[in-house]
């Protein structure tokens, strides 16, 4: 018996060594990876609390607080900036947005998945393709199309114009959590008295919670990611958004006030990167949904 | 109460032929099984009758009336699904008043419903819990009293107790069986299990490839089938199928039997050669094959325990088909034929 | 008589009808399509081929003319060619790089969390502040970088990263990298999800290590979805203006502009509008060609 298990002890140990290194390489590949993926985002906020004196001396060590951190930044930020502005036309554009995709893509959705048979699934990556048309191609006659309408310069052009980058997406997406819910259930509701649409708004939408609210997270944080649209309609800075606005207008002529700059980058990144932490699992599997069970 | 019948249902979803104008007359309060393996259409037949799939051409009429463009709710039927489809996020008492909801009753009239079949089911107890904190059999059940509160004038069932493990099943189809007995209402029950077509059905009708092969009662369908399909499908194991000139010939395995034990009216003797035996507790299947015709065919024999005598491997002993229990069929068609000479 | 009957009574279903449901829920996505991608789509293949500018009434079509006139222009060359070289390097620095994070991130380990959302935040911020948070960082006078190369004795005085057309390059191609990173590593992590645990468990029974392991089965197993990360990272490459916009402005003396933001500056700023569609149409076979492939490797991703 000893020949087939040459030494268990050593065996043992050496096991278990490559384990401990295994851990320690895993977390040190973790590390890396975070510090590689934050730094600019932690030298942005030692920036957003240091004092001038502090920043612009180029011996300083950056990394340091060589004075006491302060709050002006800030303050100035909230009180003497459009920054404020931009934070209320990014959430009524967000807002407006998600409701015009969820009342599109819902219906879409859930004809794809369940209606159409043969040309469904045509449609449906047909729909997908309209995402890679990208805003890059379309911005010039896009800007001619707000002119004529006569939408620049105000938040309406925003609000009409994102729905074609989220609806696609979220058609997609929802086509997936649809997949997911088993077809017995509407067509028992449809047994048991309901007309179709009865049937789907009683059954189905209360088990799509999930899906809806992936798709009103991932609708809101892509037309507050836009930058081309919201560049090219609205020069006027109450029209802004956060992501134009804030680079733009927290620079006079050639001066850039940094820490302000970088307190608003923080202060939007943050709460943003919190939420679509909690709803990365949800979007993973709608999407693999989505293209598996097509 | 009503009869169901279709008249020449088609259904074609492209090039599949799910059903092929098919003829079917229910008769009323009966339990009427639709048996045949997987894609031979009886789903789909059971869907069009409850007017979730639209028939490519032919009619459904449900009490009389041809119900074909009508929607489910408007059929008056009920249907328990392979699922169940219990509605996830509601409790079981508000599963069941689901239906009495879309009627328009008022709160009172449903909890009395409610509370009715619910005693019938007898699941009371389990009114306010959550269909995922239910067995295999509670939740079936629940289907079932939701089924019921529309007293609806049939009942579809499409394989209902397939997802029940093999000791519950025995006791569910009882349960079932007394269940449409006592509530006296049509039903028509979807199944490729034959032991559950043969222990429920009042009539079967065997299908296959869209169309019904055999319609009648189990024991028909088991003694004298239709054609050599319904012959294998039904029975387990299957009839043994020989060829013979330009036929072929077939009897089932338990009328297959040693010399020495056959009846004194006596039969065909065949020579058996016994390869292989199983000993299965309640009976004995030998493994073999006859000489004289077709003899790669395999041929299985069945003896109950109760029959002792000695038979032993590889070796050859003398076989008779019981008197009367061989059945022809057309080598072409695979259709019954009368009785030809060996 | 009784078709009669059947045809009314269909009527009064007819939302019961799957077909006719499907085409009225259907509608209003394929209007808004149609309307706002379609038109504009449409438009830009005519204005591509007019000679319209924002100022001028006049209209007239030249032809392939704008296309001719562009390829005579060394900026519009220059953009072509960075265009594709900064979505190559990028892609292929995130190929390799989004193989491993994806790995860790599939891995158990405690404070998981803290990590994947700081890794995570190069892609969820919108992009255009993270490019601004590496314009300070690489700043020419007070980058953080400079100080510690300065620290560590191996420059003088500061590198001027965006001031210098290659170290330019170079940071228009990192940022890229760096944003795109989180994104494929989550797809992949789709696709390491979707390997079916018995093939790890007898690699493992088999005796095969953590790189024998990548190499003969994760990889092989993971090429196609590997493949539709890379296509998702080359057209977000590709048709972003927002990094190079707020970066460089394709400066210095364009040497980082790229087709997104030469057409910006051509047809919104400059006016030139039927120029400015010109070289954003550039895009389009090359965005046709990776959507072909992208269809492709979708269909084989789907046999497991």
């Amino acid at each position: 018996m000893a020949t087939i298990v040459r030494d268990i002890e050593t065996e043992r140990t050496q096991a278990r060594r490559r384990r401990r290194r295994g851990r320690i390489g895993l977390y040190t590949a973790a590390i890396t990876a975070a510090v590689m993926g934050a730094f600019p985002f932690i030298w942005a906020s030692l920036t957003a609390f240091k004092q001038n004196k502090d920043l612009y001396v180029k011996s300083n060590n950056p990394f340091l607080f060589n004075l006491a951190p302060t709050l002006d930044h800030f303050k100035f930020l909230f009180n003497d900036t459009n920054f404020l502005t931009f934070v209320r036309n990014t959430m009524v554009v967000g807002l407006a947005v998600v409701a015009i995709t969820l009342l599109i893509s819902l219906p879409a959705a859930y004809s794809l998945a369940r209606l159409a048979r043969k040309w469904g699934e045509r449609l449906g990556i047909g729909i997908f393709l309209v995402y890679l048309i990208p805003p890059t191609l379309l911005f010039i006659p896009m800007q001619r199309v707000i002119v004529f309408l006569d939408l620049q310069e105000s938040l309406w052009s925003l609000i009409l114009v994102y729905p074609t980058i989220t609806i696609p997406i979220s058609v997609w997406l929802l086509m997936g959590f649809f997949k997911g819910i088993p077809r017995d259930i509407e067509e028992q509701a449809q047994v048991d008295g309901y007309s179709r649409i009865g049937a789907v708004m009683r059954t189905v939408m209360p088990l799509m919670f999930p899906g809806v609210v992936a798709v009103i997270v991932f609708a809101f944080t892509l037309s507050s990611h836009e930058f081309i649209y919201a560049l090219a309609f609205n020069k006027a800075s109450a029209f802004k958004t956060i992501a134009v606005g804030v680079p733009t207008e927290l620079v006079r002529g050639d001066v850039f006030f940094w820490q302000s700059l970088m307190g608003a980058a923080i202060v939007v990144a943050v709460p943003i990167a919190v939420v679509f932490n909690l709803f990365l699992d949800r979007f993973v599997t709608g999407f693999t949904m989505g293209a598996v069970k097509g | 109460m009503a009869v169901v019948e279709v008249r020449g249902i088609t259904k074609h979803f492209g090039a599949v032929h799910a059903v092929n104008g098919l003829n079917l007359r229910s008769e009323e309060g009966e339990f009427l099984v639709l048996l045949g393996p997987s894609g031979c259409g009886k789903t789909t037949l059971l869907r069009m009758i409850a007017g979730l799939e639209e028939p490519t051409a032919g009619e459904v009429l449900i009490g009389g009336d041809v119900v074909n463009g009508l929607p489910p709710r408007v059929r008056k039927i009920a249907m328990v699904f392979q699922s169940y489809a219990l509605y996830p996020h509601m409790t079981v008492f508000k599963n069941i008043a689901f239906p009495l909801k879309a009627e328009g009753l008022d709160p009172e009239e449903r909890r009395e419903k409610v509370e009715w079949a619910a005693r019938l089911l007898d699941i009371e107890r389990l009114l306010d819990r959550k269909p995922r904190n239910l067995s295999g059999g509670e939740r079936q059940r629940v289907a079932l009293a939701r089924a019921l509160v529309r007293e609806p004038s049939v009942f579809l069932l499409d394989e209902p107790l397939s997802n029940l493990d093999a000791k519950l099943r025995a006791a569910a189809r009882d349960d079932l069986l007394e269940f449409q007995r006592r509530v006296d209402i049509t039903a028509i029950y979807v199944t490729h299990d034959q032991v559950e077509a043969m222990g429920m059905g009042d009539r079967i009708a065997v299908m296959n490839k869209g169309e019904i092969r055999q319609f009648g009662t189990p024991g028909e369908v088991y003694d004298d089938p239709a054609d050599t399909f319904v012959a294998t499908f039904i029975g387990s194991p299957p009839m043994n199928l020989l060829e013979h000139q330009d036929f072929l010939f077939g009897f089932r395995p338990e009328h297959f039997l040693p010399r020495e034990i056959a009846p004194p009216e006596g039969g065909t003797p065949l020579t058996y050669h016994v390869s292989r035996i199983e000993f299965l507790g309640s009976e004995r299947y030998l493994y073999g094959h006859v000489y004289g015709v077709s003899e790669k065919t395999k041929v299985i024999a069945m003896l109950p325990s109760t029959v002792t005598l000695p038979v032993a491997q590889e070796e050859d002993h003398e076989f008779v088909v019981v008197k009367g229990k061989m059945r022809f069929f057309d080598k072409e068609t695979g259709l019954r034929t009368s009785p030809r000479p060996l | 008589m009784a078709t009669e009957v059947i045809t009314t009574r269909r009527r009064r279903y007819l939302l019961d009808n799957e077909r006719v449901l499907g085409s009225v829920l259907m509608t209003p996505a394929v209007i808004y399509i149609v309307a706002l991608v379609g038109f504009p789509f449409v438009l830009a293949i005519i204005y591509a081929l007019s000679d319209v500018t924002t100022g001028s009434r006049g209209f007239n079509f030249v032809g392939f003319d704008n296309f001719v006139r562009i390829l005579d222009d060394p900026v519009f060359l220059r953009s072509l060619r960075n265009t594709f070289v900064f979505a190559a390097i990028s892609n292929i620095l995130v190929v390799v790089l989004a193989k491993a994070l994806a790995m860790i991130l599939v891995a158990d380990f405690k404070g998981k969390w803290v990590i994947r959302f700081f890794v995570l935040l190069p892609w969820t911020t919108p992009i255009s502040l993270a490019t601004i948070m590496w314009l300070w960082t690489l700043d020419s006078l007070f980058s953080p970088i400079d100080w510690v190369l300065r620290w560590l004795g191996l420059i003088e005085s500061n590198s001027y990263f965006l001031g210098k057309p290659g170290l330019a390059m170079a940071s228009v191609i990192i940022v890229h990298t760096w944003r795109i990173v989180p994104l494929a590593a989550v797809i992949m992590m789709a696709g390491l999800a979707a390997i079916p645990h018995e093939i790890n468990d007898a690699a493992q029974v088999d005796g095969a290590g953590f790189w024998r392991k990548l190499f003969e089965i994760t990889i092989p197993l993971m090429a196609p979805i590997i493949a539709v990360a890379v296509l998702f990272g080359v057209i977000l490459t590709i048709t972003d203006m927002s990094v190079v916009w707020v970066l460089t402005r394709g400066g210095p003396t364009n040497s980082t502009q790229v087709l997104a933001t030469w057409s910006f500056l051509k047809g919104i700023e400059g006016g030139a509008l039927s120029q400015g569609a010109a070289i954003a149409l550039f895009l389009l076979p090359v965005l046709v060609g990776l959507t072909v492939v992208i269809l492709r490797l979708a269909r084989r991703v789907e046999v497991f």
